[in-house]
């Protein structure tokens, strides 16, 4: 690829710089900003001709899409930041309806004084996890903001992907009988943020989980098609997740609390947070429902799977007209595990 | 978990649940009441109530610092941040409690009032150093647990010289709550409740002797017990062995935190900075005499409500509305006509559905599935 330098002869000054209001304006700043800096991370044959929109071929199927605006503070955190984010929670998005991920879009809205050094940061880490996700960025676009008017960055992705023949996932689709399955173990990354963001010392090990989970599903899609139901826990985590399903498909559920998988590292700062770990975000896990015949099989998958290997059959769903998730709590007594009341942990993601 | 899951062990639970089935008496009723927020959420979270007899039933205290805490006082300190401007700082569940008119300090924020979350006092302090042009005022809240904190902060503020800080005082103190609950003896009949699981931390403050002349006068038994599960049940397990023995003494489950006269530099502290007020209003529960604390005289300079001359506010609960009884065991919060109709965490119209600790909100949170079978 040859770009014409002549039109900014000074490169963008990633060690000191900061973005200025020129940098949204459409004019020269811009298109420096997105040759030297978005271009160069994302490189790719949509972005390259520098059209306002991408063409694409989609095969044959139904297609998933999906948009997600992240506002996480801090902006980087321990195992991961904004960018990555913004990457791994869209794909998602459109992994969970069984869909292969094809293309993604980025809008950025950048504060005036951003550094561009932390910047260029984020729009890398974005670059890798797209990259590793055999996911191009192909479309985007910039914004800035008067100083004092955003917080640094925020990064809105859309993402669609296309969905195999014969698969049938939806929020709708538990049937009483089916059992209930998480890829791994819960809350660390609404943990890592929380520690990051209040300074504790103690839990400042916790990396975040965040993570692009359409190899994973695809894995379990390969020995299951007919999984019914697939949706990663973030904000509210697992305990918002399995009501959202159980109001979808008018059933109750019943978890078994010695079954769920959290790390002692985690349930040691939720302890200290006053958070219960069922209601705290993850960004790299996910729940799947599905036919008994297929529980073990799909199980199977998910451990065998990098990203599942702390996979856990965690509980089945059961005939309630009231829709209630209940849980067996470790001491042998029941308990409701409620929607999320009011706000756990803001600016999560 | 070091020194947390072994009180949180299945095996142990069982024999203890299989002891209480065994002494409790199936003739007649045990009527348990746990004060605190700390015990009601050990028992709502870890379904304590399926693994007891029928015939012990736990009732729901108001031992929930910001259940208690009355309407008019939520709205003072939205009056200091939104008409007096000042920054106001407050812990964290103290944000979504209802004011009037539907605010809250969370809707206040979203109004423009400056309502800051803070961790510990230390950190409102940090705030008061930083920002040396603005009001910064603590909405103190809390039984004697928090108090300590915050009469450091009003130490600390003095010694340097703090002059923005200030301190809005919500201070309460748990006995005469407990006593106001069981009422004279002439009232008896009307309090169905027969011993008490006593408070975790608040016990850790003021030790065990303050029970003392409470047990005595009114014949109920006490047992001060930690707050994870295995120490809720071993208390219970205690108060059944008392009421069998027709005893009512104060005893003390929670030996690995609670002396007999608890945290004495703690409780200095205290009494250095703080005095008793005439009456104070809780939500639930009404006017209480000498119920909480303000400034002294000698740190009145402090005391926010002097210093924006705060006018009281008294805000009347919904008429409708059950926690005085359901706090005295007579009602069950399904008794309640409000009760998850209009009364719900995200609405909540009495003082038991404020917090998740609240008798209403951990049944709402964690047990409506009873009242469905």
């Amino acid at each position: 690829m040859s770009r014409s330098r002549k039109d900014w002869p000074r490169p963008l000054d990633f060690r000191d710089g900061r973005v200025d209001m020129t940098h949204g304006s459409g004019g020269r700043a811009m298109a420096q900003l997105i040759e030297e800096l978005f271009l160069e991370a994302f490189d790719n044959q949509y972005l390259r001709s520098l059209n306002d929109q991408a063409c694409l071929a989609v095969p044959p199927g139904r297609l998933a899409m999906a948009t997600d605006a992240h506002v996480v503070s801090p902006l980087f955190f321990p195992g991961g930041d904004i960018g990555s984010l913004s990457v791994h929670g869209t794909i998602n998005d459109v992994a969970m309806a069984g869909a292969r991920p094809l293309y993604l879009s980025a809008a950025f809205v950048l504060e005036e004084g951003f550094p561009l050094a932390d910047l260029r940061r984020i729009v890398q880490s974005m670059a890798l996890a797209a990259r590793q996700a055999r996911v191009p960025i192909v479309t985007g676009d910039t914004k800035v903001v008067e100083s004092g008017k955003g917080d640094g960055v925020f990064i809105t992705t859309t993402g669609i992907g296309v969905i195999p023949e014969g698969v049938e996932i939806s929020g709708d689709r538990a049937r009483p009988g089916d059992r209930i399955l998480v890829s791994g173990t819960l809350g660390k990354h609404g943990v890592a943020v929380m520690a990051c963001r209040e300074g504790l010392e103690f839990a400042s090990h916790i990396r975040s989980d965040t993570a692009a989970l359409h190899g994973l599903v695809a894995a379990m899609i390969d020995v299951a098609p007919g999984i019914h139901v697939l949706r990663d826990p973030t904000r509210g985590g697992l305990a918002t997740t399995l009501n959202e399903i159980a109001r979808a498909s008018g059933v109750g559920m019943m978890i078994e609390e010695v079954r769920l998988p959290v790390s002692g590292e985690v349930a040691a700062a939720c302890e200290f947070l006053g958070l219960d770990p069922l209601y705290v975000a993850n960004e790299g896990k996910l729940a799947c429902i599905c036919a008994p015949r297929d529980a073990e099989r799909v199980l199977a998958a998910m451990r065998a799977h990098s990203l599942g290997a702390k996979a856990a059959l965690i509980g089945e769903v059961t005939e309630d007209p009231n829709c209630f998730v209940q849980m067996k709590t470790t001491l042998g007594g029941r308990r409701m595990v409620d929607w999320l009341s009011g706000e756990q942990l803001p600016r999560i993601c | 978990m070091k020194y947390i899951d072994e009180f949180r062990g299945e095996g142990p639970a069982r024999g203890l649940a299989a002891a209480i089935a065994r002494e409790a008496d199936p003739a007649r009723e045990y009527r348990i009441m746990e004060f605190c927020g700390g015990h009601t959420h050990a028992i709502s979270r870890y379904g304590i109530a399926d693994l007891l007899p029928a015939s012990v039933r736990l009732i729901h205290g108001p031992g929930c610092p910001v259940c208690v805490l009355p309407m008019g006082r939520v709205d003072s300190a939205i009056e200091l941040a939104l008409e007096h401007r000042v920054m106001l700082l407050a812990y964290g569940d103290c944000l979504r409690v209802p004011a009037s008119n539907g605010l809250s300090l969370m809707k206040a924020r979203a109004r423009g009032a400056d309502v800051r979350m803070v961790y510990s006092t230390q950190d409102a302090l940090r705030f008061a150093r930083e920002n040396p042009g603005r009001e910064v005022v603590f909405f103190a809240i809390g039984f004697e647990t928090t108090t300590p904190a915050t009469a450091v902060a009003v130490l600390q503020a003095e010694r340097e010289g703090l002059a923005n800080f200030s301190v809005f005082c919500n201070h309460v103190l748990t006995p005469p709550a407990i006593a106001h609950i069981v009422g004279s003896p002439a009232q008896a009949p009307e309090v169905a409740i027969d011993g008490f699981i006593g408070p975790a931390h608040v016990s850790t403050v003021i030790g065990s002797l303050p029970y003392e002349r409470f047990a005595r006068d009114h014949g109920k038994p006490v047992v001060i017990a930690g707050f994870e599960p295995l120490d809720v049940m071993l208390a219970i397990r205690m108060l059944v062995a008392q009421l069998n023995d027709g005893r009512s003494e104060i005893e003390n489950e929670f030996t690995r935190a609670v002396t007999p006269e608890g945290n004495l530099k703690a409780q200095r502290l205290v009494a250095q900075v703080f005095e008793l007020r005439d009456s104070f209003e809780w939500r639930g529960l009404g006017v209480l005499p000498a119920s909480a604390l303000q400034l002294n005289q000698r740190y009145r300079a402090f005391d926010a409500e002097l210093r924006f001359r705060l006018a009281p506010r008294a805000v009347p609960d919904n008429k409708a509305c059950e926690c005085g009884a359901i706090l005295r065991g007579r009602k069950r919060p399904s008794h309640c006509r409000l009760f998850a109709t209009v009364c719900t965490p995200e609405n909540p119209m009495g003082s038991c559905m404020v917090s998740s600790e609240g008798a209403c909100a951990a049944h709402y949170t964690y047990g409506r599935f009873r009242d469905a079978a």
